[in-house]
């Protein structure tokens, strides 16, 4: 009795959690929109400083400054800054809302090798963590889903919407796979010694994935007499038209991971994670792997590591060549707001502030395969960006007054910014 | 009574002589009263008294007498043990012989843990066992003691391993013969304890090294109190203790900071405890040395790890490596410390690697009879034993070794373990020693022939001119048996031959690989010597040992930083205080204070740095931090305030070198959230490279944890039977613990007797505002409560920590007159921080109440700058209110205002060099400086990391080179490092 009550009372929570209904999706975009003055940061390397932007039916039509002609609503930003909208990649955003409450989880389906499982009829549109992203830039983001060695295929959404159809960006774009690791911790909980070893099933674990790989080669090859869901949402890695992400950190496992992977027929790998990848950067230029690197708000892996590797991983990986973004698959979904921060942090390190952007804007875009949409400030793409008080990747100054997604201008305020503005008027302040 | 009995027996009859009261029904009885003289023997009388020809008379299981001029009696059997020597048996002060480990109690599947304990009539937790002995438990295990002679002990010290009280144990003679009325030599040999909980039960508490610490010295009150009549109940665990009294306290610690938790007990109530350390006593030689108690100290010294594989070799810690390479010298420096230590087969997998592993200590610069004393005299004395056991003196028992020589030589034979006057043989003294080199002739043929190695197991070679023939050779008694044949296996000979009384030449049968059967005769040529270069090259090379570090981990320093005088030129001051922001602005740091703020400063001997265009502000103090510390959370209790995190402060935590370098320089290591009433916290300044005691401030705020909500009520884990699981059983748990409180002081204050209760005294301690709540808290409804209920009881709460909700109750918190000590923008991880906003402390700031940021993380604890800065974005607060949420508003929270936490003249020099502006992502600290001196440098933090990779080089050399000498290594690991929050249960 008292357990069922607990599993209403937390159903009746769970609902409750969605009771504050978000934002109300913006509009179609239904005039011109001219933003001028501003410094606008393209994504790309480039800078405009006193620039004119000029969107319409959700693109931008024209990028450049300071002298151009003025069209349609003129959004005054002397001053300001305009900031391609930033993305998120490798994150369970819309697939849980309260880490803690089981019912409001939905990242991490039961199976090892589940490449059919969709992230994305399970996003939720109207999550309040979704909302929060945007008052600090975040627009879009590939929900993803977790665990196990091939996780399931993510979906690239944008962050205002009524529903998952609404929020598209890119269907079904990429299949999550988590390398296994050469070293590993004692699984105390079966009664191996504490500590870290060498993983004696390593070997093992990479025959399972080789199998895989090659059963899923096999069924593409005849028209099977059975269906098999998983081996047929392989098929695009082998054609190319979706994407690998495989999530290893250690040297010897990248090596494993990409001669495997491309042994095995598979086209487009992203290698995410990557602590040692600065180790084997001309390895990785030799495969063309670009990487979704850490983020840098991170400990370091090893206690003689240097204090600041995480935060300097970037660069290093950017200096030796590498098409580089930035994501924080390895952090709770609400710290993805911090995704600028993550890219100022390297500024710290000596890189350009520019370059630095681009790890969370132009380069990632890139990377998941919608650069020719999304991702920079030029002329063509999608109006989804943001104009900023300050520098935006400065927490001091990231300050959103306007941002858009596809020309749609969307709202700024959240739930928490609701309680702020209802407890600021309690106080009279 | 038993222990009595015993002794009596012994002395009346002796060992060789059957129980007098005995009947016997398989011969006849008749006694023995003959001497054993050895003779001709070096003596080791004791480990610095040496005899060389002496003689060494035994009767009855006892020495009569040793040395030189021993007359001999009629009735002696006469032993010449010329060349040999003899030496006092070994004496294993600490094991679990005989005496079967518990098994562990199996899980029950309980989805809730077990809070009460499982047995009535005894102490209220059963981890504490007094009451048990081990001579109930006592079978002796032939087997093992022979494995025990075999390495030279003659007597060991058992007892039940098992538990944080373990109750008694006995002291036993290695002696086969006879049986336990003769080898028992006592029954109570002393009483055992420990930090680590029995396995025989699930009980929860204690559920951490400090909860550990907490029980036993509750357990000491306790029985104080009951000792003096008090109890209206029985206790047979506190009856056994007073029992137990006067006899020998072992306690089995560890490790060095162990020891020392170890000792902190022992010296509050006198106990006087005997410490088996962990070998590891050298990286805190110091502290040990302060300790001023005895030693039992393990030597297993680990193997080298196998780097074969760079890929696996990385995971290895600097640490763990330096382990490997200055283990060894951990006796030595106990020796050179003049700390009284015995040393156990403790801990080691075999005992048959303890000869080798003693060895290895004295090749690393232990003395040879400060190791003979480690090993007889001085446990003799720890067991209190002196008149007994440990020389060769008159009186004692006659439990010695005869060897072929030194006996921590490599080629040194032991012959015999006598023990209680037993003979057990361990080699063939009377086997003639045939190592040398010979003349063999057999089936027509000449050959040069060598016998070498160990006297007892030599290894033969046969050559003719350079050709090498493999030969295998055995010798057992007086019998040789041989092969050697050539190497295209066409030639194989088979011989046998008797040595002869004289153990020179000798002769016997050859069988050839045809089956033709012939003699041969082996004449000899010289004694065998070893190899003088191989000896000479040996001893050149010592092995290479790499200095300590304080501590002895990656970015340790070589020496421990010391105040400087140091003189800021030209920088932006971010002062903390009312001054505000001053821009070109000296600093003069002396003595560890902040000495003078101005502009154009005089050195005046002062190192000077140019700040042109660089920031200095106060040291970042982090209100809410995990790290540095073993245990976090005592969750066996739903109140814990007997517990300290001062306890547990882990010095070597890398995580503090990573704080100094985010520009942190004090923290707050908190109590956990499992329990409404948490443990004590440490303050501590971040002083890489002290020792725990010297991190923690001098008169340091006395503080607490409380928690609320979801932890406490144990809401997200599988746990439905502890009071509270609502909010509202958090009110009257609350409640009933100050009433008690309130009773117990007013009780203790009237002057009537009362149970000294260390839970009760810290909850007094809150009444009587000597000690601060800071209160883990989210939602409005339970800050309210917690302000009532103080309220109530007339005192304030001092923080509420985390406090997400705060901005709800603003206005009733500073009615209150509490502080906030608040993440920047966490939220969404569990149900009740739905509504936590970043704006938080921003509102909470408006309406006037001090607002700190904290991490609660190590991870964010090491850009507390970011996060305050987070604030301006987020509710618009100005940059220098902003940076005091970091500085001087958590120095206030923690009553260290008038000490740290804002550049001004008088306070400590808790000081971060910024490259820039203090609030901005892309800062970074240049240099941290606490009390004046310089912890990080961005400079030295460069050469640290190279020195980190040349030792790791050469350390991997040094460990492959052990490997390829044929040394057994161990494979690659790391260990498990737990970045600490405030839900971790450990």
């Amino acid at each position: 009795m008292r357990i069922l009550k607990n599993i209403l009372v937390t159903a009746v929570l769970s609902i409750g959690l969605h009771a504050w209904a978000q934002q109300t999706p913006a509009p179609a975009q239904s005039e011109i929109i001219c933003i001028t003055g501003a410094t606008a940061h393209i994504g790309n390397g480039q800078v405009i400083e006193n620039s004119v932007l000029v969107f319409e039916n959700g693109k931008i039509t024209f990028m450049g400054g300071p002298s151009a002609p003025l069209r349609g609503k003129i959004i005054e930003a002397n001053g300001k800054h305009i900031y391609p909208g930033f993305i998120a990649p490798g994150k369970s955003l819309g697939l849980i809302e309260v880490n803690a409450v089981r019912a409001s989880d939905d990242e991490d389906e039961i199976g090892d090798f589940i490449p059919n499982i969709r992230s994305i009829i399970a996003y939720n549109a109207e999550s309040k963590v979704v909302e929060s992203m945007r008052p600090n830039g975040v627009l879009l983001t590939q929900t993803t889903p977790q665990g196990g060695r091939i996780s399931g295929t993510s979906s690239i959404v944008q962050l205002d919407a009524w529903n998952w159809e609404d929020a598209l960006v890119k269907e079904d774009d990429g299949i999550h796979m988590n390398w296994p690791r050469s070293f590993r911790r004692g699984r105390w909980w079966l009664g191996e010694e504490r500590g870290w070893k060498p993983n004696k099933d390593y070997q093992k674990q990479l025959g399972e994935i080789k199998d895989y790989l090659s059963s899923a080669v096999a069924y593409g090859k005849t028209s099977a007499s059975s269906e098999n869901e998983g081996f047929k949402a392989m098929q695009g890695l082998f054609s190319g038209s979706k994407k690998l992400y495989v999530y290893a950190d250690g040297e010897k496992e990248i090596i494993d991971a990409i001669t495997l992977l491309k042994e095995g027929n598979v086209k487009e790998i992203v290698l995410v994670g990557g602590y040692e990848a600065y180790k084997i950067i001309p390895f990785l230029k030799q495969h063309n792997i670009p990487v979704l690197v850490q983020q840098t708000h991170n400990l370091p892996n090893r206690e003689d590591d240097d204090y600041d590797l995480p935060y300097k991983l970037p660069k290093l990986l950017v200096d030796g060549g590498l098409l580089v973004g930035i994501q924080n698959s390895g952090a709770s979904n609400f710290q993805t707001r911090n995704l600028p921060f993550y890219a100022g942090q390297v500024v710290g390190q000596g890189m350009e502030k520019e370059t630095a952007l681009k790890l969370i804007s132009g380069n990632t875009a890139e990377i998941l395969g919608i650069g020719d949409r999304y991702g920079t400030l030029e002329v063509g793409k999608s109006a989804t960006l943001f104009v900023s008080e300050g520098d935006a990747l400065d927490m001091r100054t990231n300050v959103l007054t306007h941002a858009f997604i596809d020309g749609r201008m969307i709202s700024l305020e959240t739930h928490q910014t609701e309680l702020w503005k209802r407890y600021m008027g309690k106080y009279g302040k | 009574m038993k222990k009595n009995f015993f002794l009596l027996c012994l002395f009346v009859v002796g060992l060789s002589n059957a129980q007098d009261y005995f009947p016997k029904n398989d011969g006849v009885k008749e006694d023995n009263n003959n001497y054993t003289a050895f003779t001709n023997a070096t003596l080791h009388v004791t480990p610095s008294k040496e005899v060389k020809k002496g003689t060494l008379l035994v009767q009855n299981g006892k020495v009569v007498s040793a040395g030189k001029g021993v007359s001999i009696p009629a009735n002696a059997v006469v032993v010449d043990l010329d060349g040999k020597h003899i030496y006092p048996s070994f004496i294993e002060s600490y094991s679990g012989f005989g005496v079967e480990k518990p098994k562990r109690k199996p899980s029950q599947g309980r989805r809730s843990p077990q809070y009460e304990a499982s047995r009535e009539g005894f102490y209220w937790n059963d981890h504490i066992m007094p009451e048990n002995h081990a001579i109930s438990k006592f079978k002796y295990d032939k087997k093992t003691a022979k494995e025990m002679r075999d390495a030279g002990f003659g007597v060991a010290n058992t007892h039940i391993m098992d538990g944080i009280a373990r109750g008694t144990g006995l002291l036993v003679a290695l002696n086969d013969q006879g049986g336990d009325q003769y080898r028992i030599l006592e029954d109570q040999s002393g009483q055992f304890f420990s930090f680590s909980k029995s396995v025989t039960s699930r009980q929860s508490y204690p559920g951490s090294l400090m909860g550990a610490m907490a029980l036993l010295r509750q357990m000491h009150y306790d029985l104080d109190w009951y000792a003096k009549g008090n109890s209206k109940t029985k206790d047979r665990s506190l009856e056994a203790m007073i029992e137990n009294k006067g006899l020998i306290s072992y306690f089995e610690a560890g490790d060095k900071g162990n020891n020392m938790r170890a000792d902190k007990i022992s010296d509050l109530f006198n106990l006087n405890y005997v410490i088996v350390g962990g070998g590891d006593e050298y990286e805190a030689i110091e502290g040990i040395k302060a300790t001023n108690a005895r030693y039992i100290i393990p030597v297993n010294f680990p193997d080298a790890f196998d780097v074969s594989n760079p890929y696996m070799a990385k995971y290895v810690s600097l640490a763990d490596m330096r382990e490997w390479n200055q283990a060894p010298t951990n006796p030595k420096v106990l020796a050179d410390n003049g700390i009284r230590f015995a040393l156990t087969t403790h801990d080691l997998k075999k005992v048959s690697d303890f000869k080798s592993k003693v060895m290895k200590a004295i090749e690393y610069g232990l003395d040879k009879t400060k190791a003979l004393e480690a090993l007889t005299t001085i446990p003799a004395e720890l067991l209190g034993q002196s008149n007994n056991l440990g020389t060769l003196e008159a009186g004692k028992y006659a439990n010695f070794l005869i060897t072929s020589g030194d006996i921590f030589e490599k080629e040194t034979t032991l012959y015999e373990n006598w023990v209680q006057g037993q003979k057990h043989v361990i080699t063939d003294k009377d086997q003639k020693d045939i190592r040398g080199n010979y003349t063999l002739t057999g089936g027509g043929k000449t050959y040069n022939m060598t016998i070498k190695g160990e006297a007892s197991k030599p290894k033969m070679e046969v050559k003719v001119g350079e050709t090498n023939f493999p030969a295998k050779l055995t010798y057992k008694g007086n019998w040789v048996t041989f092969s050697f044949s050539s190497e295209d296996k066409k030639e194989t000979n088979t011989a046998t031959a008797v040595i002869p009384k004289d153990g020179k030449s000798f002769g016997g049968r050859l069988i050839a690989s045809n089956g033709v059967e012939s003699s041969f005769n082996a004449s000899k040529i010289s004694e065998w010597k070893e190899d003088d270069k191989k000896d000479k090259d040996k001893k050149g090379t010592k092995a290479e040992i790499v200095p300590i570090t304080y501590p002895n981990v990656g970015y340790g320093n070589v020496q421990k930083p010391t105040a400087q005088s140091m003189l800021f030129q030209n920088a932006t001051v971010w002062t903390s205080e009312d001054a505000g922001i001053l821009k070109n602005t000296d600093v003069l740091v002396k003595n560890g204070k902040i000495e003078k703020i101005g502009t154009n400063l005089n050195a005046s001997g002062a190192t000077k740095i140019d700040a042109t265009g660089k920031h200095l502000t106060a040291g970042i103090i982090d209100e809410h931090s995990h790290i540095a510390a073993l245990s976090i959370n005592e969750g066996g209790h739903n109140s814990s305030a007997e517990v300290s995190i001062e306890d547990v402060v882990d010095p070597e935590d890398v995580d503090i070198y990573r704080n100094l370098a985010g520009g942190v320089t004090s923290i707050q290591i908190l109590h956990g959230s499992a329990n409404p009433i948490g443990g004590r916290s440490a303050i501590i300044k971040l002083k890489w490279g002290e020792e725990a005691s010297g991190l923690i401030y001098n008169n340091t705020p006395k503080f607490i944890k409380f928690a609320l909500g979801e932890n406490v009520k144990q809401s997200n884990w599988e746990s439905r039977s502890r009071f509270p699981q609502t909010r509202m059983g958090v009110e009257q748990l609350y409640v009933n613990y100050f009433n008690r409180a309130k009773e117990y002081d007013t009780k203790k204050k009237s002057g009537q007797s009362y149970r000294y209760d260390e839970e009760m005294e810290v909850l007094a301690e809150i009444l009587n505002g000597e000690r601060y709540i800071s209160c883990h808290s989210y939602v409005q409804s339970e800050i309210n409560m917690l302000m009532k209920v103080a309220e109530r009881f007339n005192f304030r709460v001092n923080t509420f920590t985390h406090i997400l909700e705060g901005y709800k109750v603003a206005d009733k918190m500073k009615e209150h007159g509490v502080g906030a000590s608040t993440f920047s923008d966490w939220w969404a991880y569990k149900y009740e921080v739905n509504d936590a906003i970043p704006y938080n402390a921003a509102i909470m700031s408006s309406v006037g109440v001090t607002v700190a940021i904290n991490s609660d993380d190590a991870e964010m604890s090491r850009r507390l700058n970011q996060e305050a800065a987070k604030s301006v974005k987020y509710g618009g607060m100005s940059e220098e209110e902003a940076w005091k949420m970091v500085t001087i508003n958590p120095a206030k929270l923690l009553h260290l205002d008038a000490k740290t936490g804002s550049i001004k003249e008088g306070k400590d020099a808790d000081l971060v060099l910024w490259n820039d502006h203090p609030m901005s992502v892309y800062a970074k600290a240049e240099k941290t400086i606490v009390d004046g001196a310089v912890y990080f440098d961005l400079e030295a933090d460069k050469a640290k990391r190279e020195a980190i990779k040349n030792e790791r080089t050469k350390l991997m050399g040094l460990m492959r080179a052990e490997k390829d000498g044929g040394a057994k290594t161990r494979e690659p690991s790391k260990k498990d490092k737990i970045h600490f929050h405030c839900e971790t249960l450990n």
